[in-house]
């Protein structure tokens, strides 16, 4: 869809100071764009979807007078948009991606022993006020790196699960797959997720 | 009994579906033996909001705005 330019100066006063605002909309963009992108995994993809929910900001911006809550509603109408590219992107989740997903389930068999009990060396640590940790930019830095390190469908499905917060039939819906399917992805992401956090951050000084 | 990798299964589970009682049950009396699993259930719980405070802190939340009069940033 072709963006069309859209008179900012002239009817939206109210919310101008803030969308025309150089510096805050460069901060502003490229927070959603950080954002945007660890879902899409697509650059162009969610520089449209950016766009697309800027625009949509300034032409309904009027009712916005205070800056903090224009902020929450542009990532209200990004994650929407991001919902939508996902939807539409459904065809990339194949039975074939889905296969080679499910071997990968020999790794994750090396957590646990042949009766299915933890090895010894990948036993759950206990993370010592784990809540603190959002304090920490070296914290995200590696919360990321793990989001990212995770194979391309199941963080996909999680994201579209744990960020924009669709419930389970609506993703299984739209991507085309069935709950269980939903269920043992999301699983295995949850499982690897947690080991890279408890390798690369938890661990630290706290492992028995 | 249930073993580490159907426990495990089934605290992820507790995410997206409400667990029977059989299956309650079963987690119950695992977790009582094994510390491996309780501390991975406290987990689940500890990754989900984290990936909220994710999201949020991509939102800009560290601004100390308030932010609060919409529903995308109530967690329950």
């Amino acid at each position: 869809m072709a963006i069309e330019q859209v008179p900012v100066a002239k009817t939206e006063t109210s919310i101008s100071n803030d969308l025309t605002d150089p510096v805050y909309l460069k901060k502003l963009r490229s927070q959603m764009l950080k954002f945007a992108t660890l879902q899409l995994r697509d650059e162009a993809l969610a520089e449209d979807a950016v766009q697309e929910a800027l625009m949509g900001a300034l032409k309904n911006a009027k009712a916005f007078n205070r800056r903090s809550a224009l902020k929450t509603w542009v990532f209200a109408i990004l994650k929407n948009k991001i919902a939508d590219v996902l939807r539409k992107g459904q065809r990339t989740l194949e039975a074939s991606r889905l296969l080679r997903d499910n071997e990968e389930e020999n790794n994750l068999d090396e957590l646990f022993n042949s009766k299915g009990l933890w090895q010894v060396d990948e036993r759950p640590a206990a993370w010592s006020q784990p809540m603190e940790s959002v304090k920490s930019d070296h914290f995200w830095q590696i919360f990321e790196a793990c989001l990212s390190g995770l194979p391309e469908n199941q963080s996909r499905l999680f994201m579209m699960r744990e960020f924009i917060e669709l419930d389970s039939a609506e993703i299984c819906e739209n991507m085309n797959i069935s709950t269980s399917n939903l269920h043992v992805m999301l699983y295995r992401a949850r499982l690897r997720l947690r080991e890279c956090l408890e390798n690369h951050w938890f661990s630290d000084g706290e492992k028995p | 009994m249930i073993n580490c990798q159907q426990v495990t299964r089934l605290f992820s589970d507790a995410q997206e579906r409400p667990l029977s009682l059989k299956e309650r049950t079963s987690l119950k009396v695992h977790i009582m033996m094994c510390s491996g699993c309780r501390n991975f259930g406290k987990q689940m719980n500890i990754l989900r909001q984290l990936t909220h405070e994710y999201v949020k802190g991509t939102q800009g939340a560290h601004s100390n705005e308030d932010i609060a009069d919409t529903d995308n940033n109530s967690q329950d």
